[in-house]
């Protein structure tokens, strides 16, 4: 066993890591160290496992065994709290420079353990350009013992100053049977339903999982697949584009409801509410301006979890076009919608390879509107028409 | 609805029931003044909320040595402590005689009851909510010029109301300015020396235009929202919502009835006609193109464009070339 059995088909990046620890090992035992640097950059496409590449990376480095999964250093690391890993995970839109000051502070701290201090900074691309202009000293010349792990999905993501300074770590799209062998064996999936959401991810790892796991997930897939055969005029492409709407907001309410809920209660409680004594009155009313602060933060949440539903269909979407496009051209290529052949081909049938084309770019635009804050119904709906037209 | 009230008239208890200052404020000084006619040694005490205590109202309600009237103003009486409104609801059961009291209440559920026990102890109740429909608003303007002894035309009063708004206090003001500025009957003509523009004008006029292909009409109305401060984020929805409207009536999905469409929409069902006639001269091709336009103005207003005026115009002008495109 190994920390880097979670990552599946990368067979390169984990001999490239696994060199790097040895080299990190040499380093602490007076050696040259020659093999391992103070920054990383993972990057890969949506779902081939950087964070986790990342933190099995960490979690070797901590661990005097390269890595061996089983002792309390590795077993920490993986859980998250390593008291010499600092975890970095924007849940907001975006990476404020203020934060990023206190990242670097802190990063510059020796490690209580005696080996490394790492910096695990998952979405490093959603740290804002100055944000990033606050990073690029502490990445250049870190302290002796700290080490950066960034994770982007492309190098182009991030500064060039700061890509510059880093080591890259090419992540792959695993291939579907290395998907499929890592849901049944590491996740207890049934082979057939494994092997189904594997192909409808198209090497998206955790999505594939989300899918093997979440029947409401695969449900909502299974809608948003169905939508291009019943774009049969602008009144469905309207509604279609309310459907979706619909949808995402759904979603980010079901997920962030109960969380809120909860956070706001405890941030009460912290000052407070609900306690008697001398002074208390005083405090709970100072609550007012950390809980809406906590009610912005909440919110940027949510912005985000919507923008990543509305992705997730708009891919999906994608997806249909691509195989709608391979049919046309023959292309004998894997599929991901193979659950609803009969609509790619009567879609593939109907219309041009040109057409399909430009049924493509308008999703991208779409996603481009959305991510560029154009109200999500408003860009939805310029998009189902275009779809429908062709 | 005010003005001619005599001494006899000034009952001993009235609320003032309403939201709109100018009216409460013209009706307490009404009462006062009729009380003052009878007695100008009147002793007027007008209390906000914040200056009433329980030893404040015996102070100004017990009999007084020499006999005098006074006139007891209780402002914004819903915000009264609930001590303090029993205080008063006590009182109610034993008036005093020389002492006119006046409950000025927002309406709405709060602070009802002190409302209800005031008009059960038979308090006149005088009415000063917020006119809110336009007539109602035409029917106040009217009615400032008549209390000046001065006449009005229809037309005038319309643009008038036009380029003033909806805020009474205004409205009022512009009457005596104009009663004080021009001489005899004012008629259209003298209300544009003074006065041009429109106060409110908000998107949904300029969508209704744009998308009825009366492009002129449609930027001379955005022109006049931008001015008067409106977003251009809810101009451009507005738009989004008026070919949402077309999108659905131009071409509805197969069998479906007119309530659902409506629903579809996010129509009334009775809006639905206009919908379809705003949607004549519409090809499918035009409606989906215009909901591109809409899409692109959003991006350019959040950020993709400089000037979200010019994003707008142009988003203007591209629905209506839209309008007459055959496919």
């Amino acid at each position: 066993m190994s920390v880097f059995d979670d990552l599946v088909g990368q067979d390169t990046v984990i001999e490239q890591l696994r060199s790097a620890a040895r080299a990190a090992d040499g380093l602490l035992a007076g050696g040259t160290g020659a093999g391992m640097t103070h920054a990383w950059l993972f990057t890969g496409p949506p779902g081939s496992g950087r964070a986790v590449a990342a933190r099995a990376f960490a979690a070797a480095l901590q661990c005097a065994h390269g890595g061996c999964g089983h002792c309390d250093s590795c077993h920490q690391v993986l859980t998250g709290t390593h008291a010499d890993v600092l975890y970095v995970r924007p849940t907001g839109l975006s990476f404020g420079v203020e934060r990023t000051r206190d990242l670097v502070l802190r990063a510059a701290s020796s490690p209580t353990g005696g080996r490394f201090r790492v910096v695990l900074f998952e979405d490093a691309d959603r740290a804002t350009e100055a944000a990033s202009n606050a990073l690029l000293k502490a990445v250049e010349e870190p302290s002796p013992r700290t080490v950066w792990l960034l994770c982007t999905p492309t190098a182009e993501d991030l500064l060039v100053t700061i890509r510059s300074r880093c080591r890259l770590v090419l992540m792959r799209t695993p291939g579907t049977p290395a998907v499929v062998d890592a849901l049944v064996r590491r996740d207890g999936v049934d082979p057939g339903l494994a092997g189904a959401v594997a192909r409808a991810a198209a090497g998206d790892v955790e999505r594939a999982r989300r899918l093997a796991a979440d029947p409401e997930a695969r449900e909502r897939r299974r809608e948003v697949l169905s939508m291009p055969a019943r774009l049969d005029g602008l009144g469905a492409c309207v509604s279609a584009a309310a459907r979706l709407y619909e949808l995402a907001e759904a979603e980010a309410k079901q997920t962030t409801a109960a969380l809120d809920e909860q956070e706001k209660a405890d941030m009460r409680a912290a000052f407070g509410e609900g306690a008697t004594g001398k002074g208390v009155a005083k405090a709970v009313r100072g609550a007012a301006g950390a809980l809406k602060e906590l009610e912005e933060r909440q919110k940027r949440r949510a912005t985000r979890i919507k923008r990543d539903t509305y992705d997730v269909a708009l891919m999906d979407l994608a997806a249909f076009y691509r195989d709608v496009l391979a049919v046309q051209l023959g292309a004998q290529v894997q599929r991901s919608t193979e659950s609803h052949d009969e609509d790619v081909r009567r879609v593939a049938g109907s219309s041009t390879p040109e057409a399909t084309l430009r049924r493509v770019d308008a999703i991208m635009r779409c996603r481009e509107r959305i991510a560029a804050n154009v109200h999500p119904q408003i860009a939805i709906e310029a998009m189902t028409a275009a779809l429908y037209l062709g | 609805m005010l003005g001619y009230m005599s001494t006899a008239s000034v009952s001993a208890l009235s609320v003032v029931v309403g939201d709109e200052e100018l009216l409460v404020d013209r009706a307490v000084a009404e009462l006062v003044a009729a009380v003052r006619a009878g007695d100008p040694e009147v002793d007027v005490h007008d209390l906000m909320p914040g200056q009433v205590s329980a030893g404040k109202l015996v102070e100004v309600t017990s009999p007084s040595l020499f006999g005098e009237r006074r006139v007891v103003v209780l402002r914004s009486a819903q915000d009264l402590t609930k001590d303090l409104a029993t205080e008063v609801t006590g009182y109610l059961r034993a008036p005093a005689d020389d002492v006119v009291l006046v409950l000025v209440h927002a309406g709405g559920a709060k602070g009802k009851a002190l409302l209800d026990a005031a008009l059960k102890a038979g308090a006149t109740r005088i009415n000063c909510a917020k006119p809110t429909k336009a007539a109602e608003r035409l029917e106040f303007l009217k009615g400032e010029f008549s209390r000046a002894g001065r006449q009005i035309t229809r037309d005038a009063a319309q643009a008038l109301l036009d380029a003033v708004g909806t805020d009474l206090r205004e409205i009022a003001a512009a009457c005596t300015q104009l009663v004080a500025d021009t001489e005899g009957r004012v008629d259209e003509k003298a209300v544009a020396r003074y006065h041009t523009g429109k106060a409110e004008a908000t998107g949904f006029t300029v969508a209704d235009r744009a998308v009825e292909g009366r492009v002129a009409e449609a930027l001379e109305q955005l022109r006049w929202s931008l001015a008067v401060g409106t977003a251009p984020v809810l101009i451009n929805s507005a738009l989004a919502g008026a070919v949402r409207g077309l999108a659905v009536v131009v071409q509805p999905p197969r069998g479906i009835a007119d309530a659902e469409l409506a629903k579809r929409a996010k129509v009334p069902p009775w809006k639905l006609k206009s919908l379809r006639q705003q949607a004549r001269g519409w090809s499918p091709q035009g409606v989906a193109r215009a909901l591109q336009v809409v899409a692109e103005t959003d991006a350019l207003i959040k950020g993709a464009g400089r000037d979200p005026a010019y994003a707008l115009e142009r988003a203007v002008i591209e629905i209506g070339t839209a309008r007459g495109q055959r496919r």
